[in-house]
C-alpha cells in the first residue's frame, strides 16, 4: 500500500503539478464563476485555454515525434470504448456544473482560497471509491461495448495527423475571433474584466 | 473579457502585475508544460487517477483486505509499475501549491469563498447546501472521469492534443452535458450572476 515512485519522479511530478496549479490559478479557472460562467455561455474563459493548450501542445507533441525526437510509444492515447467515454462524458458534465470544477481545478482551487472544493475533493475521492466498487459490472457491460482501441483520428482516418491540427487551429480561429470581436452596439457588456475582490459569496 | 495579450513577452513584470492572465497566454504555457511532461518526463497530465489512489488509501486503511482483492485498485494501484504515491499523485498535491502561490503570494489576493454569487442566488446562502451539493457533484464528477478513462486534464487536454478519439468523444459529451446541467439548474436568470 505504502508503495512511491522514485524520488525524482516525484518532484518532478510535484514541481509539474505547481506550474500547472499556478497557471490554473492565473488563468481564473480555479474560480466556480468561471467554470459555471462556461456552462452558462457567458464566460468563455475555458473554452479559450483548453482549446489553446490543446493546439500548441498537439504542434509540440506531434511535431517532435515527426523530427525523431519522441516515438510514438512516447504516446498516452486513452482506449476508444466509445460508449464509456461518451456516458461517463454525460455524467462528468452533470458533476462538473454542480460542483463547479473539474478534478484539476477543483484541487487547485483549494489553493486559491475555494472552501467548497474540500467537499469537493471529499465527493471526488467518494465516487473514485463508488466506481472501484461498481468496476466489474461496467467492465462487463459498458468498456466492452464500441472499443475501437487506443485510435487516434489520424489512424481512423488514414491521413495525417497534421490535417486534423491545422483543422482546429482554423476552428479555434474562427472561435477566437468570434469571441473577441468587439461587442455589437446593442449590446453594451461592461468590461469589467478583472473580478472584483469582494465577491466572497455568502459565508456565514 | 479583453484579452491583451503580451507581444513576445516583453512586458513580463506587466504580465506578472496583472490580477488576471489571458487565456490565451494560460492555454500556451499549459501547452508548453504538457511537451515538458511528454518528453521530460514520460507522462501525460492528468488527475482524476489520484482520487483512485487516495480513495484506495482509505480504503486499504479501514479495509486492507478488500484493497487487494478489488479488481480496480488492482488494475490502478499495482507497485512497482504504478505505485501508490506516484508521479501524478505528487502532481495533484503541487496543483494546491501552485495556485497557492498563483493567488496568495503572487496575486496578493484575500479571495475565500463559502458559497459562490451565482449558487446562492439560486439556492440560497446556506453552507450546508452548497458543500453537499459540491460533495454529490465531486462524487459525480469523479464516478464519470473514470467512467470515461479521464477528466479535463487526461483527457480534456493530454487527449485533446494527442487527437485521441475517446478523449475527443468525451470532450464534446462532457462539454454538452454541463451545459444542459448548467442551465437546469440555474437558467437564463443564473448568467446574470456570472460575473465577468
Amino acid at each position: 500500500m505504502w508503495s512511491f515512485d522514485s524520488t525524482s519522479m516525484l518532484i518532478a511530478g510535484l514541481l509539474t503539478g505547481i506550474v500547472f496549479g499556478f497557471l490554473l490559478q492565473r488563468g481564473g479557472v480555479t474560480r466556480y464563476n468561471v467554470i459555471v460562467g462556461q456552462f452558462l455561455m457567458k464566460d468563455f474563459t475555458v473554452l479559450k485555454t483548453m482549446l489553446t493548450a490543446i493546439i500548441v501542445g498537439a504542434v509540440g507533441i506531434w511535431g517532435m515525434l515527426a523530427i525523431g525526437m519522441m516515438e510514438p510509444s512516447g504516446l498516452h492515447i486513452k482506449s476508444a470504448t466509445l460508449l464509456a467515454n461518451g456516458l461517463g462524458g454525460v455524467i462528468f458534465g452533470v458533476g462538473m456544473a454542480i460542483l463547479g470544477y473539474c478534478p484539476g481545478t477543483g484541487v487547485a482551487a483549494l489553493g486559491d482560497g475555494s472552501r467548497h472544493a474540500w467537499p469537493g475533493l471529499l465527493g471526488m475521492i467518494f465516487g473514485a471509491g463508488v466506481y472501484a466498487e461498481v468496476y466489474p459490472y461496467i467492465m462487463d457491460n459498458l468498456l466492452k461495448v464500441a472499443d475501437e482501441g487506443k485510435v487516434t483520428f489520424a489512424d481512423v482516418a488514414g491521413i495525417s495527423p497534421w490535417w486534423f491540427i491545422l483543422g482546429l487551429v482554423m476552428i479555434a480561429g474562427i472561435v477566437f475571433y468570434l469571441l473577441e470581436k468587439p461587442a455589437s452596439p446593442n449590446k453594451p457588456t461592461g468590461h469589467s474584466s478583472h473580478h472584483k475582490p469582494g465577491l466572497t459569496g455568502g459565508a456565514a | 473579457m479583453p484579452t491583451e495579450t503580451c507581444p513576445n513577452g516583453t512586458c513580463l513584470s506587466r504580465l506578472f502585475a496583472r490580477k488576471r492572465w489571458s487565456p490565451y497566454v494560460v492555454g500556451t504555457l499549459i501547452g508548453v508544460l504538457s511537451w515538458v511532461s511528454f518528453y521530460g518526463m514520460g507522462k501525460a497530465l492528468g488527475t482524476s487517477t489520484t482520487m483512485v489512489h487516495a480513495s484506495g488509501i482509505v480504503t486499504g486503511l479501514v479495509a486492507p483486505s478488500h484493497l487487494e482483492t478489488n479488481a480496480y485498485y488492482a488494475k490502478e494501484i499495482s507497485p512497482p509499475k504504478k505505485a501508490m504515491f506516484d508521479w501524478q499523485f505528487a502532481l495533484v498535491i503541487g496543483l494546491v501549491g501552485g495556485a497557492l502561490i498563483g493567488s496568495k503570494l503572487i496575486g496578493r489576493d484575500t479571495f475565500k469563498e463559502d458559497v459562490p454569487a451565482v449558487w446562492s442566488a439560486r439556492f440560497g446562502p446556506s453552507r450546508a447546501k452548497r458543500y453537499s451539493a459540491a460533495f454529490v457533484g465531486g462524487a459525480v464528477l469523479l464516478f464519470g472521469a473514470r467512467m470515461a478513462g479521464g477528466c479535463t486534464s487526461g483527457h480534456g487536454i493530454s487527449g485533446g492534443l494527442q487527437l485521441a478519439v475517446s478523449s475527443w468523444t468525451f470532450f464534446f459529451a462532457m462539454f454538452a452535458s454541463g451545459v444542459v446541467t448548467a442551465f437546469a439548474l440555474f437558467g437564463m436568470k443564473g448568467r446574470n450572476h456570472v460575473e465577468l
